[in-house]
């Protein structure tokens, strides 16, 4: 498996950044390709602003390299600058301006000029829904308009990579499913770097996820895999009519089942089921039917990223 | 070149989309006119001499007022974070700056024309000299730009900006005046007085525009976009 090299968008390599006696990034190894939505994860403070931070070259690294479509970071930082959009954390406006001065002032920096800055921010009220906002004060819009105006900047200038902070905070569902196709959209052809906290956000949008802690990688591949790798064990909740001892027995003698607990809710039992890896839904099925019991529910619940990110993290 | 043309362009909007701009060319223009006219039907003389003598003073509280916001408000709302990863050079940005604010002061400076017209209609002064002190005026002004630029790079808040610009200028300016150069040890005298923003702003308030004046105020002017440069560069020091 030797991907071409042209296909590899950002190349991170041995990152370190320490301040003072604090090592905010260590050993930082990652790759993203073209058409790839990664989704970077991480408490609080493990490192994800500070390696936006040398992504986009705000502040350099300590050792280590970066590369955003084979140009460094540090020698080449202004023809790295021009391929990369950003949203930072908090989304940073210039609240005295318009929209549309703000978008023109982004657009002129990044080189665009005439009838092509026009059309592009012309696109951008469009795909963002800022049409109508056009010639409002930035500082007077609401949260949601104001993020908007944040990614339309990140975008303005068609970037190869985006990198977005927390874009969806301040967004409504119906914006948030909007803006999650536009990035899916995006990603397609280019590639988003997405930081989040909103785990079930980041698993419905990348397809690619990398977890940091305390400034190192601690877990990367697919949400399937993810969740897959992390989940052990798996368990079942049976919710079923029946004799209570002897659910309880009959379960506990399935191979493969390692734990069973039964509780009475009403008229029911609810059964919590613990097993190994192995996937024992169709013998519980085949004992409850066996049984003659009558069957309310049967669920496997398998780890979700929230587990994973916390088993990972915490401690 | 863009890039610097679209920071000016922005900034210099800037001042206009706020009230820091009229405020200051209202009360500049009304503060300055009524102080020099005080005193001027008493020397009885056509020329703006007194007009002249007022500035580095008024300067002192005007031009920081104009750069206390320029750095200090986009550290403390985070824009600078964004802007500089913009593809703009720090010193593109500095210099972006720098000339928006020169702009503001060269119109409220050359807004003060009334004056002059007013003289020449009163009496005959000497338009060469007027231009001279003009010329002058403007590029004292840049210098004390450049230092209250700088001073707004190290903080992220206006009131801390405006108030040690005041005190940095003011001490470049009394240093090389014969209240502190008197009692300096000879040898240091002269250093002070070369090295003080005062002592180079006599000759041009008489209309005088040595070259040795230009120099060291076009000196003054790169000594502090570089240490404005510099702090910009410091997010990357470890």
């Amino acid at each position: 498996m030797s991907p071409t090299n042209d296909s590899v968008m950002l190349e991170v390599k041995d990152l370190n950044k320490n301040f003072g006696n604090v090592h905010a990034v260590r050993n930082l190894t990652f790759e993203v390709r073209k058409g790839e939505v990664l989704g970077f994860l991480g408490p609080n403070g493990a490192g994800k602003t500070t390696t936006m931070r040398i992504i986009t070259c705000f502040i350099p690294a300590s050792s280590g390299t970066v590369k955003v479509s084979g140009m460094d970071t540090v020698q080449n930082d202004l023809e790295v600058r021009k391929r990369i959009g950003y949203l930072p954390e908090n989304n940073p406006l210039y609240l005295d301006m318009t929209v549309d001065e703000y978008l023109k002032f982004a657009g002129e920096i990044r080189g665009l000029k005439g009838a092509q800055l026009t059309n592009r921010i012309h696109d951008m009220f469009q795909v963002c829904g800022l049409a109508k906002m056009a010639n409002r004060q930035i500082g007077k819009l609401s949260k949601g308009y104001k993020q908007r105006v944040g990614l339309a900047q990140a975008m303005l200038h068609n970037p190869d990579l985006l990198i977005l902070d927390e874009p969806m905070s301040g967004l409504d569902p119906n914006q948030i499913i909007e803006i999650r196709q536009l990035i899916k959209k995006m990603g397609e052809e280019k590639t988003v770097i997405y930081c989040s906290h909103i785990l079930s956000e980041v698993a419905a949008t990348c397809n690619r996820i990398l977890i940091i802690n305390d400034g190192a990688i601690v877990a990367s591949g697919t949400p399937d895999e993810l969740t897959a790798g992390a989940s052990k064990t798996s368990g079942y909740m049976l919710k079923v009519k029946g004799d209570k001892a002897s659910v309880q027995a009959k379960l506990s003698a399935i191979p493969g089942i390692t734990g069973v607990t039964v509780q009475e809710s009403g008229e029911w039992l609810e059964a919590t089921i613990t097993s190994g890896k192995e996937d024992v839904g169709e013998k519980i099925y085949k004992c409850v039917s066996e049984n003659g019991w009558s069957l309310a529910e049967l669920k496997r619940h398998s780890a979700s990223l929230e587990d994973v990110f916390t088993q990972l993290t915490r401690g | 070149m863009q890039n610097i043309s679209a920071i000016f362009k922005k900034e210099f909007k800037t001042y206009f989309l706020s009230p820091i701009a009229y405020i200051f060319i209202t009360v500049y223009l009304i503060t300055t006119t009524f102080l020099f006219f005080q005193g001027f039907f008493l020397i009885n003389q056509a020329d703006m001499r007194g007009y002249f003598d007022l500035l580095p003073w008024v300067f002192l509280f005007f031009v920081p007022a104009i750069t206390m916001r320029s750095w200090a408000e986009e550290k403390k709302v985070k824009t600078l974070e964004l802007l500089l990863t913009w593809p703009v050079s720090d010193v593109e940005v500095v210099m972006g700056k720098f000339l928006a604010s020169f702009a503001l002061l060269a119109i409220v400076v050359l807004l003060s024309i009334s004056i002059p017209v007013t003289i020449a209609i009163i009496g005959h002064p000497d338009g060469g000299q007027i231009v001279g002190q003009y010329l002058g005026a403007l590029l004292m002004g840049a210098a004390y730009l450049a230092i209250g630029l700088w001073v707004s790079s190290m903080t992220e808040n206006q009131i801390v900006a405006f108030i040690v610009g005041v005190v940095v200028t003011f001490v470049l300016f009394i240093i090389s005046t014969p209240f502190i150069t008197m009692v300096l040890p000879s040898f240091a005298a002269p250093l002070f007085a070369y090295v003080g923003l005062g002592s180079h702003f006599e000759s041009i308030s008489r209309g005088v525009i040595d070259s040795r004046d230009i120099v060291y105020y076009l000196s003054v002017i790169g000594f502090f976009l570089f240490l404005n440069v510099c702090s910009l560069g410091s997010r990357k020091w470890e």
